[in-house]
């Protein structure tokens, strides 16, 4: 089922905004203008993964080498500072076995149009009015 | 001395539908030395003021992350420096029946052996006034200069009738061996007094953590803490402490214990050979440890298979009666009371980790 968070301009890139749905805390992020949502709980302790730091990316080919990617994309966990990308929830230490839950995120915009006195949106049939960015909850 | 009731907050109500916990290792942190000023004479806080404070160096690996950011009081002091803060972040939500504060302070590595034992009264001054007395629930380690004996000594005889000290702290790197003749005199007065003797990982009096000498990473000396503390153990059995204090009690917090088992049958084959170099240790090692050694689950062993957990805790055997729980709130490696042990095992069992063996240990 697909949930309103937030208006868009409201995520700037580089910020997140944590939200309580269907009974689950998420965290939604916008990584350079794209958006992604983890949900808030780590799988080591159960810490509020969302409110960790966010980091570039780091490796090292060789001792004393290293390369890092300044895209800030690797979510760590306040408690414990377990690694996660936060494009698709895996862990950097276990990518194949662990993974923190990762939702859909889409932004959508309304045809609006003028008439008259009168300012008209468009809203699909089924869907709420009103604000552009939602949150999917069927989990992946 | 005022004795307040803890306040009924909410938390707290909240709280008491879980089991009831005894925290083993939980920080009272200064926010800065500057919280010592009321504790402290004029002269002690113009000499700081002059001349600062001064412990050997290799103490202090610089981390990433020294407490949980998710922890600090809404005034941005120091996560662990506000009893309030922590009751109601931790002691109330978690019902938190007791908890045994550990201060990690400058106190008891400075090289100014005066400056070290002004700093230690200052610390359990500060203790009493800001955490024990209004909270009844803490119960306090007393901090001594534990390098100058004699001085700790007097420390301890200061301090000795307000039960609410339980224990004398040592740090997990001392200059010496724990077992060696120099401490001796603490060990004495902390038996005459009923005072367990604790050591609490990381900490430095000029010593690596390893055999081999300095570590280069932070994660080398993260996982130090248990190799320092078997060498304690070692010492203190094959010195005969628990030979000369039958009533001694020694708590390692923060060192592991998964490593107690092995460490038992390799002392116990060592001794058969080497008897004869030890008069002092009348019996099997095994059995001092056993007897004398209680252990706190924080950084809790997570091994690759869930299974091996189990089959650790079945090598303790009766051991299992000196587990116990602790949280280490509030350093980032901390334990979550919900997580720290696998749910699945024996309910008696948890009940003992997480309360009773504390509960007979420091007679709470």
């Amino acid at each position: 089922m697909k949930h309103v968070v937030a208006a868009a301009d409201e995520i700037p890139p580089g910020s997140r905004k944590i939200v309580d749905l269907e009974g689950r805390s998420i965290g939604v992020f916008n990584v350079d203008g794209e958006y992604f949502a983890l949900r808030n709980r780590c799988p080591h302790q159960g810490g509020a993964l969302c409110e960790g730091k966010l980091w570039g990316v780091l490796k090292a080919d060789v001792p004393g080498g290293f390369e890092y990617s300044s895209t800030r994309e690797i979510l760590t966990c306040p408690w414990h500072g377990w690694e996660f990308h936060v494009r698709t929830g895996q862990s950097w230490c276990d990518p194949m076995r662990l993974r923190v839950r990762r939702y859909d995120v889409s932004v959508e915009t309304y045809k609006v149009s003028v008439e008259g006195r009168y300012v008209f949106v468009e809203v699909p049939t089924g869907r709420p009015a009103a604000a552009p960015a939602s949150v999917s909850s069927r989990a992946r | 001395m005022v004795v307040t009731t803890a306040p009924e907050t909410e938390a707290r109500v909240r709280g008491r539908t879980r089991r009831a916990l005894i925290d083993c290792d939980f920080h009272d942190e200064l926010d800065s030395i500057k919280d010592l000023y009321p504790y402290l004479s004029q002269r002690w806080r113009e000499h700081i003021e002059s001349y600062g404070t001064r412990g050997p160096g290799g103490a202090y690996y610089p981390r990433f992350m020294d407490h949980r950011e998710d922890a600090r009081p809404p005034s941005g002091r120091r996560s662990g420096s506000e009893m309030a803060h922590s009751r109601k972040d931790f002691l109330d939500p978690y019902n938190v029946a007791h908890a045994i504060l550990i201060p990690l302070t400058p106190a008891g590595r400075q090289m100014n052996p005066e400056l070290d034992a002004a700093l230690a009264t200052a610390v359990n001054d500060w203790q009493v006034a800001e955490w024990l007395d209004p909270e009844p629930r803490l119960r306090a380690s007393m901090i001594v200069p534990f390098e100058y004996p004699d001085a700790a000594v007097r420390e301890i005889e200061r301090r000795a009738s307000d039960k609410r000290f339980v224990q004398v702290q040592f740090s997990g790197r001392p200059h010496e061996p724990m077992g060696r003749r120099k401490y001796w005199p603490i060990y004495e007065a902390c038996a005459r007094n009923g005072l367990h003797v604790m050591s609490h990982a990381f900490g430095s009096y000029g010593n690596p953590i390893t055999g081999s000498g300095w570590a280069s990473f932070y994660l080398e000396d993260h996982v130090g803490p248990a190799q320092a503390m078997q060498g304690n153990i070692v010492s203190l059995v094959a010195e005969g402490v628990f030979e000369a204090f039958p009533e001694l009690k020694l708590v390692s917090v923060e060192n592991g214990f998964g490593w107690i088992p092995s460490l038992m049958w390799r002392l116990d084959n060592a001794w058969t050979l080497l008897r004869s170099e030890v008069p002092q240790v009348k019996r099997p090692p095994s059995e001092y440890v056993r007897e004398h050694v209680w252990l706190t689950t924080q950084p809790v062993e997570e091994p690759h298979k869930p299974e091996y957990f189990s089959q650790l805790l079945e090598q303790f055997g009766e051991m299992t009666s000196h587990i116990l729980f602790a949280s280490d709130y509030p350093h980032w490696d901390s334990d979550n009371p919900d997580m720290a042990l696998p749910p699945y095992l024996p309910k008696a069992l948890l009940d003992r980790i997480y309360y009773e063996n504390a509960r007979q240990l420091y007679g709470l």
